[in-house]
């Protein structure tokens, strides 16, 4: 590119040698205007050589019309690549080679070994241009150096190593190497100075600026004062346009092309006066499609074949089409389709059929919706509308909708087509979906029972009679709480104690008051003798025991009988213990009155005696004293007038005591837990346990085997001494304190009277055989007695041979019940 | 050493797991375990002890059996549904990207879920899905009806009205429909499909409304769907295989037009359409029913009483499966077509619509044919003579029934009689409360009645049916007490003639009645005394040494009662103590019960007091 410009410039130098004063800037404008056109650079360069190698025989006319040719080429090279440029070119010089060389060589040798010539001469050639190219380089660093240690000679012989391959001569050397440092270091650099690019402020106190070519001194102007510039300015019509150069320190007048060409800088347009920024646009490419072809060159034979690589990308495609590999945009819309439209097929072979299968762990199959009933009916019966306070209440629950009756207000419609949506339809769904899937589940029984069918299967009452049914007498007399009875064995009489510290003696048949005794206490317990050889009673009056000879019935024989074996009294051989003397005296000396009334033996003792109570034969009874501790229980021996303790320690407060009917065994309840001791081995033997808070009241069944508790806990327990020591049936019977139960000794039943004024009779069977429990009928409760204070029944009371019942209340009477 | 027992490590704390455990185990989203439950029909169970199930925490957990959490873990269903977790992740970044090539792609790759196998392990046999269809049906006839909302497709709701439609069509090819009801809430249907009963609810028109997110989550619906659809498809199959109908089934109407999938009439329409003509089969043959061949091979064994109400039974039923057959109905365009259709279809009847309005009739108004006419207007301007102008609640009662009732009662105008429910016979308690109406259907007598008055419509249709009816009760009314007296009378006949005193009868009534007798005789005698004649009076002498009529022990009812009762107290009381709780829960119950009918008693009561007042007073007037 190089040697291309300075070229150029030698022509340049060659044209406008006359005013060597100009400077670059118009120059460069010329330049300018070479190049203006759309021409490429590697043009140029063409161009440049082509110059380069006619200049000595090609007309300029000739390589403007190459030029021509070659602005065509450079368009095409746009679209069909370098390459083919350059063979243009290359064509070009060989033209141009061969018209200046092969002249003189011989015509007869053939084009093709031209043309091979030809590329090799190319080839050189190219390579000899870079060559060039560096080596140029290479000299323009050495005149540098040389300029600033300035040494021509060495300059020039440096210069004249250049090769000469180009058609310049060594007349044209000097020159060119005066201008060869111009090119070199910038276009615009006016060197006449050459003191070399340093400031000028170093010259500033010598009367020369610098340096010319010949090495003289440049002299700088004489300095002019400001009046000489205002004359000059004044009187100079070229002034303004004026410039000194600071070069060399003289004034320089512009042109008029200079200053049009400041003008046109200024005014930020192109530096050329002549260059047209609108010149008319030619379409080369338009859409319309032309005649002829623009361009006189063929298409190229490659622009008909079929591309290779195209060709195997769609043979890829066309086979994976027909492989199935891919799909075509209607095949693909079809199949996604498809995808969507669920399929189905026969699941089940059969309908009950099952395969084996994995499944739900013991699966719970949802319960079903209930099924509307009248009330959900677009047109129901009138009377399952709402009123106006179901209405009310349905809105009331407004919170709690599960409270509510119905879940929908029931509504009436006149006709079909009045039936609206229902408001909670969705949400109804809704709950059910989460039912199903949220709801806990699990097995459970439902209970299809009628209530009846859980009241356990029992005789009719019918077929249980007889049994005290209805109240037939009712004993009046007492002024106070009648808290026990006791009936005499043959069943003609019965004894009450009371409140009014009496006790009367009644017969059961009539209703007649027979005798009344005044104890001097409250009767807690009565008992009359079991043994009917002996009339007796056994009477517990706060402190004392009393044994009464009632004098009724067989008086003569049984009464008299009594008393004389009373009126000896037997000789104590042992001596008691100490332990027992403080507890019990015995005597026998009474009052005349006492006597008359038919007491016989007052046994005194220590606290207050709160039941008194038989054994079967008649001989022993026993006393309970509730305060009594370790001594609480005591029993007396008729016969031998003797007492004795049984206990060293005590259970609790006793309540009760009871002798067994067949064995030596002694009961004894305290107030959670029944006792059963054997007086003869002095042992306990078992210890019930009622599971309750008060025992009240204790009775044995004639055989002996079952026991009745009752308690003030409202319970009545029925103990099977041969099953276990827990009851074996527990009944709720009464409403408040049960305080009296009682066996009858014939017939299987008892009875038990409570706070609550009932008696209730209950069917209470005693099976011999072992394997068959005790069969419990309730039969009939009785309700007579009146409510005095919180106390309704103390003491029932069966007849020894009839089916009949006695009961004693707060209401101070006695009522008979048949 | 001997390893220590520790507490929960075996029996129901193991048994037991809760649901955060669970969803830890499965490594899935809440969302996607409820899905995965829905789908698997997994459910939390009650243990038997929940302190011991829930490791001795007392508050309520939702527990899981374990089993099931690892059914759950063995299905493939999980792995689709952690697939389409990341799918959604991938369409996601997609569309943040801008990428709308690559989103369309992972759309086309969605993972689908896969549920035959759900279906066969739910339902290990058919009967156990058919079982199980109620639920299904209501809620596919439900989303049949919806539009395309957020979390319900257009497809999945095309395809519910697909599968209900085709559910519709088997029960009209197997004339399998039982009992319809017209509540409130919609139409209640109950069919018998292999011997089960089945019921479903179709809403009335138009069910869909925005819900509030907090009440309603129509993705857990939506999800419930999915597999019901799926079930649905199968059961339909294996159903219209059964009668020999090709599945899916050819209908002469598309069901499935472009059209339909904008315009929600047409999509009705269409619908309705298609259950009124016949689906093609799948080849000629004449399939048998089992069920009769069953009944005359019982039959040739022995003619025991169960074998006979069999046969009533029988025959019963299928004169009620060909109920309409032979009637030509037409429906107004104000009635609702779809439940009427379906049920006069499924009875053997012919249904066509006004033209104009909508596709698919298929005869006029004009066609003399037609028996009768669905109306649900008052009036109507222009009527023919030849055929009755009836209400729609007629055709569902008439279902109910078993046999066509009579029009008169359902005329155009007419305020109707009531619709009771079909569904209140079964399991009904003895305490329940019984509508007079009700009793009245009930009664054999009145059905024969009505099947006599049916034939008098047929004479004279002119006349004044309003009254008929009435007539008709009170007819019967009378003929009963006739009934009653004659009966009476012949029993006092037969004492007084006889004689006999009877120290102990049985019914209190007709102790009163012989004691009236017995007083008039005496009276008469002391009357008669004044006039006597020696004759007479050795007549009498004779009476007086004959045996005298003694007096008759009367039983005290009242004291009887409560005697008895008291009894029942007492024994009530010997209820096990186990039991006592429920003894008194189902006490308090059947109080209840009692109450609720005395109140239904009275007001009903009242409600006929104040109309025959007002009737009273219009006559007077």
């Amino acid at each position: 590119m190089v040697p291309g410009k300075l070229k150029r410039k030698v022509i340049e130098e060659k044209s406008a040698s006359d005013d060597k004063e100009i400077e670059k800037k118009p120059e460069e404008s010329e330049e300018d205007e070479d190049y203006g056109s759309d021409e490429d650079l590697l043009v140029e360069i063409n161009n440049e050589e082509q110059e380069q190698d006619g200049s000595d025989d090609n007309s300029d006319a000739e390589s403007d019309n190459s030029d021509d040719i070659l602005s065509f080429e450079s368009f095409d090279s746009e679209q069909e690549g370098s390459e083919n440029l350059q063979e243009v070119s290359s064509e070009i010089d060989a033209e141009q080679t061969s018209s200046d060389e092969y002249e003189e060589q011989e015509e007869f040798i053939d084009k093709e070994k031209a043309k091979l010539e030809e590329q090799k001469r190319l080839t050189e050639l190219k390579a000899f241009r870079k060559k060039e190219r560096v080596e140029q380089k290479k000299a323009s660093e050495l005149i540098k150096e040389q300029l600033r240690q300035p040494n021509d000679e060495t300059l020039i012989s440096a210069k004249t190593d250049r090769p000469t391959t180009s058609n310049d001569t060594d007349e044209n050397g000097k020159k060119f190497i005066e201008y060869e440092d111009d090119g070199d270091t910038s276009d615009e650099e006016d060197i006449r100075n050459t003191v070399g690019n340093i400031p000028l402020h170093w010259y500033d106190d010598y009367k020369h600026i610098g340096y010319d070519w010949e090495g003289k001194k440049i002299i700088k102007p004489p300095v002019q004062d400001q009046l000489d510039t205002f004359l000059k300015k004044m009187e100079d019509p070229d002034f303004w346009r004026t410039v000194k150069d600071p070069q060399t320190g003289q004034d320089v007048v512009l042109t008029d092309e200079d200053i049009q060409i400041i003008k046109q800088i200024k005014n930020q347009k192109n530096p050329n006066v002549n260059f047209d920024s609108y010149e008319p646009w030619i379409e080369w490419f338009t859409s319309e499609v032309e005649k002829m072809p623009i361009r006189s060159i063929p298409d190229s034979k490659q622009s008909f074949l079929p591309s290779k690589t195209e060709r195997k990308q769609v043979g890829r495609i066309v086979h994976s089409l027909k492989m199935g590999w891919k799909k075509t945009k209607a095949e693909q819309d079809k199949i996604e389709a498809e995808k969507k439209i669920p399929k189905f097929f026969m699941l089940w072979d059969s309908d009950t059929g099952r395969d084996k299968m994995r499944r739900i762990h013991d699966h719970v199959t949802a319960p079903k919706r209930a099924l509307p009933g009248h009330a959900e009916s677009y047109n129901p019966p009138p009377e399952y509308l709402f009123n106006d306070k179901e209405k009310q209440e349905w809105e009331d629950l407004k919170d709690e909708p599960y409270k509510r009756k119905l879940h929908y207000v029931p509504q009436k419609y006149k006709s079909l087509r009045h039936v609206p949506y229902y408001q909670n339809y969705i949400r109804e769904r809704f709950i059910r979906c989460l039912d199903l899937y949220l709801c806990p589940r699990a097995k459970r029984m439902k209970a299809t029972v009628q209530p009846e069918d859980l009241i356990p299967k029992l005789p009719s009452s019918k077929d249980l009679q007889p049994f005290p049914t209805t109240q037939s007498m009712v004993y009046t007399g007492h002024t106070d709480i009648v808290r026990t009875m006791s009936m005499e064995p043959m069943g003609q009489y019965f004894v009450s104690g009371s409140d009014d510290h009496t006790i009367k003696i009644w017969e059961v048949a009539t209703g007649r008051c027979i005798k009344t005794i005044n104890t001097k206490g409250v009767v807690r317990s009565v008992a009359w003798c079991p043994n009917p050889k002996i009339s007796l009673i056994a009477v517990a009056s706060d402190k004392r025991c009393l044994l009464i000879n009632p004098h009724v019935g067989d008086i003569k024989l049984i009464a008299k009988k009594t008393d004389d074996i009373l009126s000896d009294a037997p000789v104590i051989e042992e001596i008691e213990n100490e332990r027992i003397k403080t507890a019990v005296q015995w005597s026998s000396e009474i009052d005349a009155n006492d006597y008359k009334d038919g007491v016989r033996i007052i046994i005194n003792h220590f606290q207050e005696v709160s039941q008194v109570t038989w054994h079967g034969k008649g001989d022993y009874f026993a006393t309970v004293m509730p305060n009594g501790l370790s001594r609480a229980v005591l029993v007396h021996q008729l016969s031998k007038r003797r007492s004795q303790t049984s206990f060293s320690k005590s259970h609790g407060m006793v309540q009760c005591v009871l002798f067994h009917p067949i064995k030596p065994c002694l009961f004894v309840a305290s107030q959670q837990h029944i006792r059963i001791y054997d007086l003869v081995k002095q042992e306990m033997i078992k210890k019930l346990l009622p599971s309750c808070k008060w025992i009240a009241k204790i009775a044995i069944h004639p055989k002996g085997d079952n026991l009745l508790v009752s308690t003030y806990d409202k319970k009545v327990m029925w103990f099977d001494l041969d099953l276990s020591t827990k009851p074996y049936q527990t009944l709720k019977l009464h409403q408040s304190a049960v305080r009296g139960v009682a066996y009858h000794s014939r017939y299987p039943m008892f009875a038990s009277g409570s706070d609550d004024r009932g008696v209730i009779v209950c069917h209470g069977m005693v099976y011999n055989d072992l394997l068959q429990n005790a069969l419990i009928v309730p039969l009939k409760r009785l309700e007579f007695h009146e409510k005095v204070s919180d106390y309704g029944i103390f003491e029932v009371l069966f007849h020894s041979t009839q089916p009949w019942l006695l009961s004693s209340g707060s209401d101070y009477t006695i009522r008979l019940y048949t | 050493m001997v390893k220590r027992f520790k507490k929960y490590e075996a029996g129901e704390g193991v048994q037991f797991m809760s649901r955060l455990a669970a969803l830890h185990k499965l490594q899935l989203s809440l969302n996607d375990f409820r899905r995965l439950c829905i789908l698997k029909g997994i459910y939390p169970r009650e243990p038997k002890n929940r302190r011991k199930a829930q490791k001795g925490q007392t508050q309520i957990k939702i527990l899981y059996h374990k089993k099931d959490i690892n059914f759950l873990l063995h299905d493939k269903l999980i792995w689709t549904l952690r697939d389409i977790k990341i799918m959604n992740r991938r369409i996601k970044k997609a569309d943040s990207v801008g990428d709308m090539r690559l989103k369309r792609m992972r759309i086309n790759k969605y993972p689908q879920l896969r549920l035959d196998h759900v279906v066969k392990e739910r339902y290990p046999t058919f009967i156990d899905a058919i079982k199980d269809l109620d639920d299904c049906l209501t809620l596919l006839f439900l989303f049949s009806t919806f539009p395309a909302i957020k979390c319900v497709t257009r497809s999945q709701t095309t395809l519910c009205r697909r599968l209900s439609v085709e559910f519709m069509h088997y029960v009209i090819a197997s004339q399998g429909l039982r009992k319809v009801f017209v509540s409130i809430k919609g139409y209640y249907f109950q069919a018998e499909v292999k011997g089960q009963l089945v019921t479903w609810i179709v809403p009335h028109y138009y069910p869909y409304q925005p819900q509030a997110k907090s009440e309603v989550d129509f993705r857990i619906m939506a999800n419930f769907v999915e597999f019901y659809t799926t079930m649905c498809g199968f059961v339909n199959f294996r159903l219209y295989h059964s009668l020999n109908i090709a599945y899916p089934p050819q209908f002469n109407v598309s069901i499935d037009s472009e059209e339909s999938q904008t315009d929600e009439t047409t999509f009705v329409s269409e619908r309705i359409a298609a259950l009124n003509c016949e689906i093609k089969k799948t080849n000629d043959e004449q399939f048998e029913e089992p069920e009769e061949m069953d009944l005359q091979l019982i039959s040739n064994e022995g003619d025991s009483e169960k074998v006979k109400k069999m046969h009533e039974r029988e025959k019963a039923l299928k004169r009620k499966k060909n109920l309409f057959k032979g009637l030509k109905f037409f429906i107004n365009r104000e009635v609702p077509r779809e439940p009427l259709v379906f049920v006069i279809r499924c009875f053997g009847g012919k249904v066509s619509w006004d033209k104009s309005c909508f596709v698919g009739s298929t005869f006029d108004e004009d066609d003399e044919t037609i028996t009768h006419q669905i109306v649900d207007r008052p009036s109507i301007s222009k009527q023919y003579i030849s055929r009755d102008y009836i209400q729609p609640q007629w055709v569902f009662d008439s279902i109910n029934q078993g046999v066509l009732l009579p029009t008169n009662k359902y005329f155009l105008g007419v305020t109707l009689p009531p619709h009771l429910s079909p569904f209140s016979n079964a399991h009904r308690e003895i305490t329940e409360y019984v509508p007079p109406e009700e009793k009245a259907l009930r009664d054999p007598n009145l059905v024969v009645q009505h099947e006599i008055s049916d034939v008098e419509n047929e004479d004279d249709e002119d006349g004044s049916k309003q009254t008929e009816g009435e007539l008709n009760l009170a007819l019967v009314n009378a003929f009963r007490e006739e009934n009653k007296q004659i009966r009476a009378e012949n029993q006092v006949e037969e004492k007084g003639g006889k004689k006999i005193i009877e120290p102990e009868s049985e019914s209190d009534e007709e102790i009163d009645v012989t004691d009236m007798l017995e007083y008039s005789d005496d009276e008469n005698a002391e009357v008669e005394e004044k006039e006597l004649t020696k004759e007479q009076k050795r007549e009498l002498a004779k009476e007086k040494m004959a045996v005298k009529s003694g007096n008759v022990f009367k039983v005290d009812t009242k004291k009887e009662k409560k005697l008895t009762e008291q009894e029942l107290k007492l024994r009530a009381k010997m209820v096990k103590s186990r039991h006592k709780k429920l003894y008194h829960t189902l006490l308090e119950k059947r109080a209840k019960a009692t109450k609720e009918t005395k109140l239904l008693e009275n007001k009903r009561r009242q409600i006929d007091e104040t109309r025959k007042k007002v009737r009273a007073k219009k006559n007077n007037a």
